[in-house]
């Protein structure tokens, strides 16, 4: 009967193996986890092109500056839609939870709406600042501007292309675990852009337009 | 504007006999295997259990392939410049014109770092980590592929610059304002660019999956402390990769940005920062250097240990070790160019963590010291190679500390002492380690030895070869003469660089030493043939068949201890009668094949070339391919075959273990 009693304890809280120790991860942990290593090195390539920034913020060549060029309304609306997108991004990723089809793709279409007016926004702003002159040929300055914010750009655009994939996805899949793991994955991509706008937002709009 | 943008047959060196020659002999070298291949029906075959295999096994194979190969090449080149430069003193102007030479140079450091060392190093890793770790696989077995094929493509774009256009002229470096459009306004930076975006990208996925593989998926009782030495050298790589490779890909894509779009980011014009480039390259490049190290110090820990038949002295103190080099690479990078200007400060600062950098890396040779000390070694090849890096990485060391003092560094600068300074840690380090890894793990891959004695002489052409190479550019850097020099007029140098061309020879009588002892090996292979664990080794990989079965473990181990298969062997050791347990075996699900990989090789290696030669209608269709072979992997239904359990039960009883883990 003792060595009865002992098996129960076997698996007890104390004794189950701390995490480190046992074994292979299901594979969501797996997947999410090399997405946030993917984001990291995303991240890294940002940083490069911060630091490049910083470096030429002042290199104009006599050209217009960040004083000159930058359009603070604009750049507000840009900044609501891409934290509004967010918060929808969310709501979608409680929907997947849940499973509610119709649900997701509302969240979805809002996500993806909203994503395309901040890239239509941008994109204007960038129209009108070629139109003045002040192309990214001009100066170093515009050089590392339109290269840093254009290359958010292009992950804003490649969001908006997988968002339309995965509903795609659900539509013809359904909601099985390959199909959950990626919109995970779209969910974390779509907030990590979110906070590399915040940083864009501060260093090159709002300190732009004070120096 | 024309279809084929920039490209019409004036691309063609037809006036180069020497080009036209090589380029001549690598058409009709590829055109036999593929003829070969096709002859004798083996396509099938390669395609179903190489090309499109997602097995990390398979892969890190297929790597190490094209690292023997692109070892060759770029050997060829330095071969040449050796050539050149033992001839062409005085008023002598030697068998290349600079312009070839230029690509010369700039092709063998290319090829060397980025298409020979690291394809041998992912290689290695590919093939060893998930079997020490005792899983069956890495994390994303089709991203492995994915990444196999986008080096490959780096690699086809790089040859293909041989017969078609030219080669960056600029050295491995690639410096602006140089490389700009100003000054190099042909394809050569471009073939530069895009080979190493596109096999880039294609490590930095690997590196995203060592670190999720080593981080997220071990067997059973694997804490971090009880991980072979091995392991930790790849995390640690591999975390270097995911950190720096980012910085690459954005430092490229500025200077592609300034050569095809007329940016002005390291332009002369614009108030461009052509230092910013310098800055940002070596900010990764120090780290590329750990990168590829760090594995082979891994390797030599193995192998040490191994065959001292002794536990890893400090195994605490090397992981710890490693982890300070990790981190410490990456504010070592303005020693690379202390004559740029910067304050004194700056410079001291950074020259003293160069020295701060080289304390943890002696401690690693003084473990692996400890670990041969009292210990019972026996000398096979692994084992030479770690001796031999041991005497020479140590020279490198130390004139690597000399470089790292600012106002020596200002004499030794782009000279030669510095050639052969990061010689004598690559080779002596990176080629001697992995090298040793090919020697040792050989036989788990194919189930039988490499032979010892072609081994062994391969081992001291490479190592006398060596020095008679490199010691002479030490002297002649401190005689004054720089790097890259297609001719000179001091005489005095002459002598010097023919011992060195001498040397070159005789690492040359090694490299034909390996592809005999490969031949030999192969032709012997039933007299060579091993069962799982022909080294009496220490770690999970040697508890499997040799080579391994699809699933790597029946079972996945349950690991207790470091080094957990030498401690079970010694209990079993006093055992008289081994425990035979009948096991339970159940299916295994393992990856499907994926073609995604070689698709998306193809229509990388279309973009690439288009982008080169500005035919955009190509890149259009090229990057459309990439996004659906993207769209159709997406969509697939089935991820997993699923092996039957009396499979894997016939091949237990076919291949027996002393003892489970």
């Amino acid at each position: 009967m003792n060595v009865n009693v002992a098996l129960v304890d076997d698996v007890s809280p104390e004794t189950r193996p701390i995490a480190s120790t046992a074994g292979p991860a299901p594979k969501r942990i797996v997947v999410g986890y090399g997405f946030w290593i993917f984001l990291l090195s995303d991240i890294v390539m940002f940083a490069a092109l911060f630091a490049a920034y910083a470096v030429l913020a002042h290199a104009t060549a006599g050209g217009p500056g960040g004083a000159q060029l930058f359009n603070q309304i604009s750049v507000a609306i840009e900044t609501g839609c891409l934290l509004a997108s967010s918060y929808t991004c969310g709501l979608m990723t409680l929907a997947v939870g849940s499973q509610r089809r119709f649900r997701t793709y509302l969240a979805a279409v809002v996500t993806f709406a909203l994503g395309a007016a901040f890239l239509t926004l941008e994109l204007r702003e960038f129209a009108g600042m070629i139109a003045v002159g002040a192309t990214p040929q001009r100066s170093a300055f515009l050089s590392a501007f339109f290269t840093l914010v254009g290359c958010h750009g292009l992950h804003v655009t490649a969001g908006l292309i997988w968002l339309a994939v995965m509903m795609l996805q659900i539509a013809v899949k359904g909601f099985r675990a390959t199909v959950e793991r990626r919109l995970l994955c779209f969910s974390l991509f779509w907030h990590a852009l979110d906070i590399i706008w915040v940083w864009l937002f501060t260093v090159v709009y709002l300190m732009g337009v004070r120096s | 504007m024309t279809l084929l943008g920039k490209l019409d047959w004036s691309a063609i060196p037809f006036d180069q006999p020497i080009v036209m020659g090589a380029s001549a002999m690598m058409v009709l070298v590829i055109a036999f295997v593929l003829g070969w291949v096709t002859f004798k029906g083996y396509v099938p075959y390669l395609w179903r259990e190489w090309i499109t295999s997602v097995d990390h096994k398979r892969i890190g194979v297929m790597y190490i392939v094209l690292a023997l190969i692109m070892l060759l090449r770029g050997f060829a080149d330095a071969i040449m410049m050796r050539a050149q430069q033992a001839l062409a003193a005085g008023g002598a102007q030697g068998y290349l014109p600079p312009e070839h030479f230029d690509q010369i140079f700039s092709a063998h450091g290319t090829i060397m770092i980025f298409f020979m060392a690291m394809p041998f190093v992912i290689g290695l890793m590919n093939f060893v980590v998930p079997l020490q770790l005792g899983v069956r696989d890495m994390a994303f077995p089709t991203l492995n592929s994915v990444a196999l094929g986008l080096t490959a493509s780096g690699i086809l774009l790089t040859n293909i610059s041989l017969a078609v256009g030219e080669f960056s002229k600029t050295g491995w470096v690639a410096y602006p304002p140089l490389s700009e459009l100003q000054f190099s306004p042909g394809v050569g930076v471009d073939y530069y660019l895009w080979a190493l975006q596109i096999s880039g990208v294609g490590t930095l996925m690997t590196g995203i999956n060592f670190v999720t593989t080593i981080l997220k998926t071990r067997a059973p009782g694997m804490s971090y402390m009880r991980m072979p030495v091995f392991c930790w050298t790849a995390l640690a790589s591999n975390l270097l990769i995911v950190a720096a490779f980012p910085v690459l890909t954005a430092t490229f894509a500025m200077l592609l940005l300034d050569r095809y779009l007329g940016f002005h980011f390291f332009t002369t014009d614009g108030q461009g920062n052509a230092m910013m480039y310098v800055n940002l390259f070596w900010v990764w490049g120090h780290p590329e250097v750990y990168i590829l190290i760090l594995p082979a110090f891994g390797v030599f820990s193995e192998v040490v240990s191994t065959f001292s038949g002794k536990p890893l002295f400090g195994y605490r103190s090397m992981v710890a070790a490693t982890m300070v080099i990790c981190v410490l690479s990456f504010i070592v990078w303005l020693h690379h160019f202390f004559t740029m200007g910067a304050s004194a400060n700056v410079n001291g600062f950074f020259g003293i963590m160069t020295m701060i950098i080289a304390v943890p890396t002696g401690v690693k040779v003084f473990n692996w010291l400890f670990t041969m000390y009292g210990g019972r070694i026996r000398f096979t090849v692994p084992i030479l190679w770690s001796l031999g890096f041991m005497v020479t990485f140590v020279i490198g060391g130390m004139t690597g500390v000399l470089t790292a003092v600012p106002p020596a560094d200002f004499q030794l600068h782009n000279s030669l002492f510095l050639v052969a300074h990061f010689h004598n840690v690559i080779i002596g380090g990176v080629v001697f380690g992995v090298l040793a890894g090919y020697n040792y793990w050989f036989p788990k891959a194919f189930g039988f030895k490499l032979d010892e004695r072609w081994g062994a002489a391969a081992f001291w052409c490479w190592l006398i070869g060596f020095y008679l190479a490199f010691m002479p550019l030490y002297v002649l850097g401190l005689m004054g003469m720089t790097r890259r020099m297609q001719h000179y007029d001091v005489v005095s140098w002459q002598p010097w660089l023919w011992a060195a061309a001498a040397g070159v020879a005789v690492i040359l009588a090694g490299i034909a030493c390996q592809v005999i002892q490969l031949v030999v090996s192969i032709r012997d292979r039933a007299k060579l043939r091993v069962t799982a664990d022909p080294w009496d080794g220490r770690t999970l990989e040697w508890t499997t068949a040799s080579p391994p079965p699809a699933w790597n473990f029946a079972a996945l181990p349950q690991v207790a201890e470091i080094d957990a298969f030498w401690q079970r062997k010694q209990r079993a050791l006093g055992q008289q009668t081994p425990q035979i347990q009948e096991r339970e075996y159940t299916p295994i699900e393992v990856p499907k094949n994926s073609a995604a990989g070689f698709s998306t090789a193809f229509f990388a290696v279309i973009t690439g070339f288009a982008l080169i030669w500005h035919i955009w209608w190509m890149a259009g269709m090229g990057v459309l391919g990439i996004f659906l072979t993207m769209l159709v992997f997406a969509f697939r239904d089935e991820e997993e075959i699923k092996i039957p359990a009396e499979e894997i039960a016939e091949f237990d009883r076919a291949h027996p273990t002393e003892v489970a883990v």
